[in-house]
């Protein structure tokens, strides 16, 4: 009840300081002006402190500026104020650093008990790893504890931005959920705690889905958690959160939460499709004993550019761009790969990867293009 | 609180004082005190211009959804440059040209210490600004990792980030030269009779700000250092497959960031001390406080650099540690909100444009501060965590505090720079504009901050549309608003009519109560004597 008051207040007080702005806006879509609407206890949470916070902000805001206009307006010079010549006062000065320490600690509280609820990682359901790259998420649901144990073990990902070049450029119309769309989105069940595991493959990157209330930095070569427990089933959507690069804006985070059994479901399927790629193919087992994975390598990781051709990068198969490059000999264009050329980072930013998947990735698209 | 005894006047010495060569050789050369703060003040004012267009690159990049104006990797170059050259190019040197024309004048010194290391502090600036643009040349551009730098990101940049790297390297340099200055000055030419404590407010924040700068540059220089070995020499500081880790960069680098803040916002607040009491005709309230608080707030500084990495995954107790610590910057930066309101109170006020200036400055870095309250709560801030929200809470200190203080310093002291009043009516014209703008552009970065949009990104979601509109439109008119800036000084520089010594009633530290207008070339070879 107050807590809702709160809200109101503080949602309705930021709209009014705010004489600039044409009311017009607000009556659009209400959702713009503040913290997305939460969809877990710690996002709620996190949107109640920010309230709360505001608010207080706003009282003393009202007082400090109260006083100072009321001086501007009554003390002026024109209307033949005349001064005083006060300079100090002792009493004054300690009650007004007195009074907001406490305050603060008023503020402290609650986000304290917040804090190490948020941090609470104990006792999850399942476990998804996250692998920030550039530029895109992999996902992995990870053998653990919990309810969901087995269901999805295993289970890998990657998620790409699914808007069409053309839509960014203008030479289409921009989709409704433009940015905000994958080809693969997460999926995990309602109701369920979900630990996330969360590093980077190359450079900072960060996950970030506000309406969950999570934002943490995938650290490469580190792994850091994050958890969240969605209560109703759809999609949310985020984006990744730290400067990691050209395409830091369109790398998207989407999530869809579903039933679990649903989820169980969704799990099987693709528990099925990764066993029997991986015994069509027979390089899916060796590729981690350490054999070169040329295939396996350019759809981790060059596809990203050399399939649709960012950034000029010849796409896969496209004989007239490779055909010159082909020309210069293996050697060269395996030292490109390895070095960098152009708009390409060297190994293609994965500066992690083997050489030899570097060099057998090369060769599987010089193949593909002969 | 200084009144001036004994006052002998100073004889205009300006072409009797030993050679002086002509043209151009005058300002290489010149290790006069006002010389080279007015070769500071234009030096920032030229790189305020530069940083300026590349926020209009960007602005206008954002003003719709979808890409027209340059490339994401261009964009990424753009939000780097603007950073590092406002904060670097144009707020500091705007601030150590204050310093250079006001702390001699206002301690009753005839010079800075060492005349000779000024004019050196002065020209190697140039050379690094050069090193910044042409950066934005060099095959694989400028760098495109934002003004933080951050590793690993930052190893993986073309050359364009070894220009950088020695452009800070030069910029470290001239500011540690500064500040060995300023703080010699100020602790060995002070006239007779003028104590620490008595002192013009101004001074004060700068010796403070003076050693926070020798501090952390060389931190700094440590943390760009690492990664030009990381990039070049084969270290691994922050590569984890060799055993370094990539947050160590961060920590280093806030290590100095978070002092590097208050190294801007201090000598703004030294300004505004000594503009309110001038224009309220009554003295600063809680002096001796203010100087406290000053100086808490700079050793705060220190304790709380994490809180700019508090989605880096820190351990539990480390988040509370830095919340509490930052919270606690709230207490002095009070005290000194207060003060100012106080100051005012029960005053005889009057708003030319400097003192609009600090109202503005006291009324927008307020709300930067709240808005940085809410930052340093754990919880909100891993929503608001590099989202526009962070992005309008720094330019509502940065721009807010420090640009708005230092145009209320500029407008303030031109009389006794230039000899000659400028025109009030542009004045309040450039005032009212620029609030008006400043406030379109980054009030509603709040709330594309709450909804969710991330900063650095050269293209967003429609639903983001309007505000970002609104917010280029603002930073067009914003940028304009400064060429009416330039013009009113420029005026100001020719004009003819004459300003007198002090033209404004409630100012009485010496430079106003002690040298005509405008100030000589020479002053206080004699020392005043100060009750």
């Amino acid at each position: 009840m107050i807590k809702t008051l709160l809200q109101k207040i503080g949602v309705r007080g930021v709209t009014m300081s705010l004489m600039l702005m044409p009311g017009l806006l607000w009556a659009q879509d209400r959702a713009k002006w503040n913290l997305q609407e939460p969809q877990t206890a710690v996002a709620r949470e996190m949107y109640d402190l920010h309230t709360i916070v505001l608010v207080i902000c706003l009282i003393i805001f009202v007082g400090v500026f109260g006083a100072m206009f009321y001086s501007v307006i009554k003390h002026r010079k024109s209307v033949g104020h005349k001064a005083a010549h006060f300079h100090e006062n002792t009493t004054v000065e300690i009650l007004w650093t007195v009074i907001p320490f406490f305050i603060l600690i008023g503020m402290a509280w609650p986000a304290t008990k917040s804090v190490l609820a948020m941090r609470d990682t104990s006792s999850p359901d399942m476990t998804i790893k996250i692998t920030g790259y550039q530029w895109k998420w992999g996902y992995e649901y990870l053998k653990g504890e919990g309810d969901l144990s087995g269901v999805a073990d295993g289970v890998q990902l990657y998620s790409v931005l699914a808007t069409p070049h053309d839509q960014i450029y203008g030479n289409a119309p921009k989709g409704e959920h433009y940015l905000l769309e994958v080809d693969n989105p997460l999926v995990v069940p309602a109701g369920k705690k979900v630990r996330l595991l969360i590093t980077a493959n190359d450079v900072l990157h960060a996950w970030y889905l506000p309406a969950f209330g999570v934002k943490q930095d995938a650290v490469p070569g580190f792994i850091r958690d994050a958890w969240f427990k969605a209560e109703k089933t759809g999609t949310y959507r985020g984006q990744c959160a730290e400067l990691c690069g050209k395409e830091h804006g369109f790398m998207p985070i989407v999530v869809e939460v579903v039933e679990p059994a649903k989820f169980a479901e969704w799990a099987g399927k693709h528990k099925t499709a990764a066993t029997s790629a991986a015994a069509s193919a027979g390089a899916g087992a060796t590729a981690t004993a350490g054999t070169p994975d040329g295939k396996g390598t350019y759809e981790k990781v060059c596809s990203v550019c050399h399939a649709a051709g960012v950034a000029g990068a010849p796409k896969l198969g496209d004989k007239a761009a490779w055909a010159p490059r082909i020309a210069t000999g293996a050697d060269s264009l395996h030292n490109s790969a390895l070095k960098g050329k152009n708009a390409m980072p060297p190994k293609g930013g994965m500066v992690n990867l083997p050489d030899a998947d570097v060099v057998a990735a090369v060769d599987y698209m010089v193949k593909a293009a002969k | 609180m200084s009144a001036v005894i004994g006052h002998e006047h100073d004889h205009d010495h300006a072409h009797g004082h030993g050679y002086q060569p002509g043209g151009i050789m005058r300002w290489v050369k010149t290790t006069n005190h006002k010389d080279i703060g007015t070769m500071y003040l234009w030096f920032s004012f030229v790189m305020f211009l530069t940083g300026g267009v590349m926020a209009m690159v960007i602005r206008a990049e954002l003003f719709m959804p979808g890409m027209q104006v340059v490339e994401p990797e261009r964009f990424n170059q753009m939000i780097t440059l603007h950073g590092l050259i406002m904060v670097f190019g144009a707020i500091m040197p705007a601030f150590v040209g204050f310093a250079n024309w006001l702390i001699p004048m206002q301690i009753g010194a005839p010079d800075m210490a060492f005349p000779r290391m000024n004019n050196w502090s002065f020209w190697l600036l140039p050379p690094a600004a050069i090193l910044l643009i042409v950066s934005l040349f060099v095959p694989g551009g400028a760098p495109g990792v934002g003004w933080t730098l951050y590793a690993p990101l930052s190893v993986q940049q073309g050359m364009g980030m070894d220009l950088t790297i020695f452009a800070i390297h030069i910029l470290g340099m001239s500011s540690i030269m500064g500040s060995i200055n300023i703080i010699t000055t100020v602790l060995n030419l002070r006239a007779p009779g003028m104590t620490l404590m008595k002192m013009p407010l101004f001074v004060w924040t700068w010796l403070i700000t003076a050693y926070l700068l020798i501090a952390v540059m060389p931190v700094l220089a440590g943390a760009v250092t690492m990664t030009l070995t990381d990039r070049h020499f084969g270290t691994h500081f922050f590569n984890a497959a060799g055993g370094g880790d990539p947050v160590l960069f961060q920590h280093i680098f806030w290590f100095f960031g978070h002092p590097e803040v208050y190294i801007i916002a201090i000598p703004a607040f030294g300004v505004v001390s000594q503009v309110i009491p001038a224009f309220s005709r009554k003295p600063l309230f809680g002096y001796t406080s203010m100087v406290y608080a000053v100086a808490s707030i700079a050793i705060l500084s220190f304790l709380v650099w994490a809180h700019h990495m508090y989605t880096t995954g820190l351990p539990v107790t480390g988040q509370l540690y830095y919340m509490y610590a930052t919270m606690l910057i709230a207490v002095p930066t009070g005290v000194k909100v207060f003060n100012w309101v106080a100051t005012m109170w029960k005053g005889s006020l009057s708003f030319e444009t400097p003192m609009l200036f600090a109202l503005g400055f006291l009324f927008l870095f307020t709300l930067g501060g709240f808005s940085g309250l809410v930052l340093s709560i754990v919880p909100v801030d891993i929503q608001l965590h590099d989202t526009y929200y962070v992005v309008a809470h720094f330019h509502y200190v940065m721009v807010a505090g420090a640009l708005f203080s230092a145009f209320a310093g500029i407008y303030f002291w031109l009389p006794k720079w230039t000899g000659h009043m400028y025109d009030e009516t542009l004045g309040k014209w450039h005032f009212w504009l620029s609030m008006i703008f400043f406030n379109m552009i980054f009030f509603v970065q709040h709330f594309l901050g709450l909804a969710g949009m991330p900063r650095r990104i050269p293209d967003y979601a429609p639903q983001f549309t309007d505000f970002n509109m609104i917010s280029s439109i603002g930073a067009f008119g914003f940028g304009l608003t400064q060429l009416l800036f330039l013009y009113v000084v420029i005026k100001c520089i020719r004009s003819t009519e004459m300003a007198p010594q002090k033209p404004w009633e409630g100012a009485d530290s010496l430079e106003w109560t002690h040298l005509p207008t405008p100030a000589p070339y020479h002053t206080f070879e004699t020392p005043p004597t100060v009750k």
